[in-house]
């Protein structure tokens, strides 16, 4: 077998059967899991969560009002009301018989006001929805003081009708845009993390050989370069037999419930429909991405002598990913500001930014293969450059490990 | 198949790391290659196997440069241990043989063979760095040598091991050697370097200092040590005409002189004065010559 293939193999297969490798794997995928099914189990856990507030009241009618009001918005809480002190209903807090209690009073213009005292008011949802219903019950009582109808009401409280309409033909509508938005922002962050975790495991794994001292017999047999491409695609094979794992877990959970997903979480992440042709963007900019970055902390970790040096080397590259990633961040709320436009053709930020444009806008094709072509060839130019590097970085020991090295490394011949 | 520099210079920049070096190392050859750290000993090696070039001259083996088309021949010892540490010992031959161009067949027989033959057979299946700097040592010959190279450069070769050990991975180089390898072989430990070579190379600071066989070195090196153990005084002798260096040990005196002459005189002067222990007249150690060539203090 070619020299080329063994290192390659050796890289995959080595690394597969690390624990760490195993376990980011398996948590991820639960993690994938547990996200397709986070309405089972937030319901699960949810079941008997009704909520009993007692309402200390001077007035019946204002009591029956606001109950009428709030039993069809909150059907999670059951308010009794109680005629006795509020000490009475303080101990029956501290016994955790009720959440809390609501002293409603009526101001002096016949107004509602109310006070809800709980041991903690973490619980928003309670709070809020107590407030609405008050909101809602202090408008009906105004405005049938001021002597209008509930016709007039009904007028005066319906929504405006105001709809967006795209001009271009291709764009998409307001309702694709914040699912793509949904989507895209999932995929920046698995093409982010996946990113600079195979960069990293790209510069330790040659910084190990280095430091370890087996470089020295390995460059004896096999050229730099080659193991160089060896280890890349190596990884590379690691991270899409990861993401296989992935996939198929969360494809096989999202199949599984497929028909419960209305209206839930996934409406809301635009997951509805999965458009293919953003998962195929994902995987192409991943790719791409993946192959520039790890050119780099290829070269990069070549230079170090020892592993410590290892993230003070490639901090550089990192924060040039971090900032990809702030970028595309910003972008998913303006995806059609110039700024974004401009700095998706930018190679070392293109992975992240023209993939937030692609998923989010209609693009014509030659502005996708524009930013492809240029990060395509930019890899090639890195590949070439790192590969000289990396012949002479291989050989170099020392305590300093800057970016002068990187001069002293293309000396080296 | 012969292997041969002419002429080779390698510079850094302004700086020379080997200066017109020229050497031939016959088939079935033992070289000795000796010089002090930073004498430009592992940039002739790099440059021999490829991974420098040079900057003026040739190096060619059998008529041919060397690259990764012939690395399969090729064995190479490197002065800095290196293995990976997480990885078992078989694993780790396997990978670095078939790297060689071994089929794994033949590399699983190849591995017994070698850990059986230094006595560490249990260590197949143990992560190198739980083993003895002595054994992981051990670990990384049998790897410069399981593909049976034609041309093998060990860059000290016996350090850290014990005088057993020592004494199985001679004898494993020695059979190499009669089987057909030429051997390159860098030690600072020059008893290893007397008993090993008939040819050697002194380095310093890139030069070949000195260069040629054992025998005609020592010879044309022309000082001669006395040693002289007796039980009187005999401290008139260290400023005796033609004494170049004087060591005193516990019972006596080691002398260096210029010539065998001078070892008669010495002999008689005292002879007659008392009882003499000891009288001796040796050829200059390899460790005297190197000491003397390169001029600094060793081991």
């Amino acid at each position: 077998m070619n020299k080329f293939w063994i290192i390659l193999f050796h890289t995959y297969i080595s690394k597969l059967k690390t624990k760490s490798f195993i376990i980011t794997t398996l948590i991820t995928a639960l993690i994938v899991f547990g996200l397709a099914n986070i309405q089972t189990i937030i319901e699960t856990f949810d079941k008997d969560e009704t909520k009993h507030v007692a309402v200390l009241t001077e007035s019946d009618e204002l009591y029956q009002a606001f109950e009428q009001t709030l039993a069809p918005m909150a059907s999670d809480i059951v308010i009794e009301k109680m005629d006795d002190t509020e000490e009475r209903a303080m101990e029956q807090v501290t016994a955790e018989e009720i959440s809390g209690y609501l002293i409603l009073k009526e101001t002096s213009e016949g107004l509602p006001e109310g006070v809800y005292k709980a041991p903690s008011i973490t619980d928003s949802g309670i709070t809020s929805q107590l407030e609405q219903a008050l909101q809602q019950l202090k408008v009906t009582i105004a405005t049938t003081k001021a002597g209008l109808t509930s016709e007039q009401i009904d007028e005066l409280y319906a929504p405006v009708q105001f709809s967006k309409v795209a001009l271009e033909e291709h764009a998409k509508s307001e309702e694709e845009l914040s699912q793509a938005r949904g989507l895209v922002y999932v995929l920046l962050f698995v093409i982010y993390f996946a990113v600079i975790m195979y960069a990293n495991m790209i510069a330790m794994e040659v910084a190990t050989e280095k430091s370890s001292r087996v470089m020295e017999i390995l460059i004896s047999s096999v050229s730099p370069t080659k193991q160089m491409f060896g280890k890349i695609l190596g990884i590379a094979l690691l991270s899409l037999t990861q993401f296989a794992v992935i996939l198929a877990v969360g494809y096989g959970s999202l199949k599984q419930r497929m028909s419960g997903m209305e209206g839930g979480f996934f409406e809301v992440f635009g997951f509805g429909d999965l458009p293919v042709s953003t998962f195929v963007y994902a995987g192409i900019f991943f790719i791409l991405g993946y192959f520039l970055y790890a050119t780099l902390a290829a070269f990069l970790g070549s230079l170090v002598s020892r592993i410590e040096d290892v993230q003070q080397m490639i901090t550089p590259m990192t924060l040039l990913i971090v900032a990809a990633f702030m970028i595309a961040m910003f972008g998913l709320t303006k995806p059609e500001s110039s700024f974004i436009t401009i700095t998706s053709y930018i190679p070392f930020f293109a992975p992240m930014i023209m993939f937030l444009r692609v998923g989010m806008l209609t693009l014509p094709i030659w502005e996708i293969s524009l930013a492809i072509g240029l990060l395509v060839l930019t890899i090639t130019l890195l590949a070439i450059f790192g590969a000289r590097v990396y012949r002479g970085g291989v050989l170099m020991y020392g305590k300093s490990s800057s970016f002068k090295d990187i001069k002293k490394a293309l000396q080296i011949k | 198949m012969a292997l041969k520099l002419e002429n080779v210079t390698k510079r850094f920049g302004s700086f020379t790391a080997v200066d017109n070096l020229s050497i031939e190392i016959p088939e079935r050859e033992m070289f000795g290659f000796l010089g002090a750290n930073g004498a430009g000993k592992t940039t002739t090696f790099r440059m021999i196997l490829g991974l420098l070039d040079t900057s003026d001259g040739r190096i060619h083996w059998d008529g041919k440069k060397i690259n990764y088309e012939n690395s399969h021949m090729i064995g190479y010892l490197p002065e800095e241990r290196g293995l990976y540490p997480k990885m078992k010992v078989r694993d780790q031959l396997v990978y670095l043989a078939r790297l060689r161009g071994m089929q794994k067949q033949d590399i699983l027989k190849q591995v017994d063979y070698w850990l059986d033959r230094f006595k560490v057979p249990e260590y197949a299946t143990k992560k190198v760095e739980e083993l003895s700097k002595g054994n992981q040592q051990k670990i990384q010959f049998i790897a410069s040598v399981i593909h049976m190279p034609k041309l093998l450069i060990l860059d000290e070769p016996f350090s850290g091991l014990d005088p057993v050990n020592v004494e199985l991975l001679k004898e494993a180089v020695v059979d190499l050697k009669n089987a057909g390898t030429s051997i390159v072989f860098s030690s600072h430990r020059m008893e290893h370097v007397e008993e090993l070579c008939e040819h050697l190379c002194i380095m310093h600071h890139g030069k070949p200092v000195v260069h040629g066989s054992l025998k005609e070195i020592k010879r044309s090196f022309g000082k001669k040590n006395v040693i002289v153990h007796a039980d009187f005084d005999i401290s008139h002798l260290k400023t005796l005409a033609g004494v170049t260096k004087v060591k005193e040990t516990a019972e006596g005196l080691n002398l260096q002189v210029e010539s065998e002459a001078i070892s008669q005189k010495i002999l008689e002067s005292i002879a007659g004065k008392g009882f003499v222990r000891k009288f001796v007249l040796e050829e200059p150690s390899l460790n005297d010559i190197f000491i003397e060539k390169v001029g600094a203090s060793y081991e």
